[in-house]
């Protein structure tokens, strides 16, 4: 058997000694799919202004309509049916959080790696920033960008990328310390690869295990930053969204009893955020050799 | 040493430096100012008149240099909604941030530290597993989310506590605070409870690594060999020395607990900076909002260097580049 293969099936093999990781795993895959198709397994289309009637308005859960349409969830003020909104809501929070993870992930190995081979001032400072930054809390991080520029979608992307590119920046710079000692490095060297090449081919994919572990962890805190900056009125417009805002439409209603509109999108990012916890949280004990 | 101090301190003054030309600039080119405060009706003499007034007619370079050279006097600039000094604005409202915080971080300390040594002690057992699970989801739950959910259940649903605002104020020893009324006691808490969330899952998590390291130590061993009750042993010699890394843990990471309070000000409309902030982020208030940002910025600076001062003095471990090695 190729023995990547065989590798790969161990790997599932580990990973699935551990029920809840495994359960969570899944779980978090359903919502993937949800949040991918959503425009197909929405019942409703939330934002679509023909189906949408204001007459449905905060309608309760398990209740039907004068023409029919059922509303697991209940409605939220404008009539939209929550299950549809929630879906879409969790595509614009899933879609931010792990772009933002991905462009962090590759920010943060570059400097992490470069900084790791290069050494000397270079590492220093880039160093220097990277702790800098991790002494700042993340939410104060966002707060500085959001609040001095302004709130959109590219700017909610870039307070997350901020905020999470020193954690990987961090973690590769340790792993590939490790690995520029090894031989495959100097062999690499003695046949005179340039430094890209060694840093990018050779180096990178054998960090890659603490750097996933580190991206599933970012990718549930981005998640869940970005909703609460959504929340304050500070993350994404309103044209996008997401669970925080759909939370935060919900908070007005609250004190008139009408708790689905705020409890249920809560729920969804709940379920999303302790699931893609719970799988890293499995793959640091695996990755851990202390722990072996 | 000196020459690790100076060099820090340099680094310190550089960060807040490029803070301020982050946070002038970023502020100075996002929206108008003069739109939101006017009467849409004002003719262009009135609007020109208040753009003067306010000083944005001048280059943002000018503005810049103004702002610090007036930043050194003390003056961050005076609120275009409140027509007050920005700075006096936050000092107003510090208390109650402060007291939020400080509740929040003792209800954090009373729940975490004994389920998390009773997690450490019997990590097998089901209550532990129980524990850090929910340690775990603890982690997951987004903060404002609780909030909401908290003033649904205590103040909507159950109507035990009140969900907005802070309570009566009373003094003792010359303090005032919210903390010393019984009704400020009960606005305080739904918030402080929130606010705490979050560290309590840090806080278990701490001390039960902590618990089952010095569980296996020589001198707990040693404890039990004179016959003393586990009860004591637990009590005395496990708390006495997990204590130590948590407060200093938790101390560094009470700058965390301000940072995060803007989040729950906003949810129980808590009177603090927190909230201060967030509503001067919708109106525009530019200097409130500069204001703020430096002033957060400029704490956790010096907080960070006074920890990293304390820890050469305290840990002779910790290596120091500029000393002699």
């Amino acid at each position: 058997m190729n023995p990547k293969l065989k590798k790969f099936i161990e790997f599932c093999k580990d990973f699935s000694s551990n029920k809840v990781a495994l359960v969570a795993f899944i779980i978090f895959l359903l919502i993937l799919f949800v949040a991918i198709f959503a425009p197909l397994v929405s019942p409703t289309d939330p934002y679509d202004l023909n189906t949408v009637s204001i007459m449905n308005s905060r309608l309760p859960p398990f209740t039907e309509d004068f023409s029919g349409n059922y509303f697991l969830l209940g409605t939220d003020g404008a009539g939209r049916d929550m299950v549809s909104a929630i879906f879409y809501g969790l595509r614009v929070s899933l879609g931010v959080g792990v772009l933002s993870g991905i462009f962090a992930l590759i920010i943060g190995s570059f400097f992490g790696i470069s900084a790791a081979f290069f050494g000397g001032r270079y590492e220093s400072i880039i160093m220097r920033i990277v702790d800098i930054q991790l002494s700042f809390p993340s939410i104060l991080v966002a707060l500085i960008i959001l609040a001095a520029f302004g709130k959109g979608v590219e700017k909610t992307i870039i307070a997350l990328i901020l905020v999470q590119w020193a954690y990987y920046a961090r973690t590769a710079r340790s792993s590939a310390l490790v690995e520029i000692n090894k031989e495959y490095v100097d062999a690499a060297r003695c046949l005179a690869f340039g430094n890209t090449r060694i840093m990018f081919k050779h180096i990178l994919p054998n960090c890659m295990a603490p750097l996933i572990v580190v991206g599933t962890l970012q990718t549930a805190h981005a998640i869940s930053l970005e909703a609460t900056l959504s929340f304050l009125g500070l993350g994404l417009p309103i044209t996008e969204p997401s669970l925080g805002l759909l939370i935060g439409n919900g908070f007005e209603y609250m004190y008139s009893g009408d708790f689905w509109i705020s409890i249920f999108p809560g729920v969804a990012l709940l379920i999303t955020v302790a699931s893609i916890n719970l799988v890293g949280d499995h793959l640091r004990d695996m990755f851990n050799p202390r722990l072996q | 040493m000196t020459a690790f101090i100076c060099t820090r301190l340099a680094q310190s003054i550089l960060v807040l430096f490029i803070m301020s030309l982050l946070v002038f600039g970023g502020v100075n080119l996002v929206g108008d100012p003069v739109e939101m405060l006017i009467n849409p009706e004002a003719d262009q003499a009135e609007v020109e008149r208040v753009i003067r007034e306010l000083g944005l007619d001048r280059p943002v370079t000018e503005q810049y240099w103004y702002f610090l050279v007036n930043a050194f006097k003390g003056d961050l600039g005076s609120s275009f909604i409140f027509g007050e000094p920005a700075l006096k604005l936050i000092i107003q409202r510090m208390p109650a941030t402060l007291e939020l915080a400080l509740f929040s971080l003792f209800i954090s300390l009373i729940i975490a530290i004994p389920l998390g040594i009773y997690a450490g002690y019997k990590p097998e057992s089901k209550v532990s597993k129980v524990i850090m699970a929910s340690s775990i989801l603890g982690f997951s739950m987004p903060t404002f989310w609780v909030g909401i959910i908290f003033i649904m259940i205590f103040a909507v649903q159950l109507g035990w506590l009140p969900s907005t605002g802070r309570g009566d104020i009373g003094t003792f020893m010359g303090i005032n605070s919210s903390l010393f009324t019984l009704n400020g006691l009960s606005h305080v808490f739904l918030p402080a409870l929130n606010l705490a969330l979050f560290k309590i899952s840090s806080v278990i998590r701490l001390t039960r690594a902590g618990t089952r390291e010095i569980i296996l130590q020589d001198y707990i061993t040693f404890a039990r060999s004179k016959g003393i009750s586990e009860k004591r042993v637990v009590m005395i010699h496990v708390l006495k020395n997990i204590l130590i890394p948590i407060v200093t843990v938790v101390g560094l990471e009470f700058g965390s607990l301000i940072a995060f309070s803007t989040v729950t000000e906003t949810v129980f409309a808590w009177p603090g900076m927190g909230k201060l902030i967030i509503d001067s982020i919708y109106n525009l208030d530019r200097p409130v909002i500069v204001a703020y940002l430096m002033i957060i910025v400029t704490f956790f600076v010096f907080l960070n260097l006074i920890v990293d001062i304390l820890y050469t003095f305290l840990d002779p471990r910790v290596r120091i580049k500029g000393d002699h090695q």
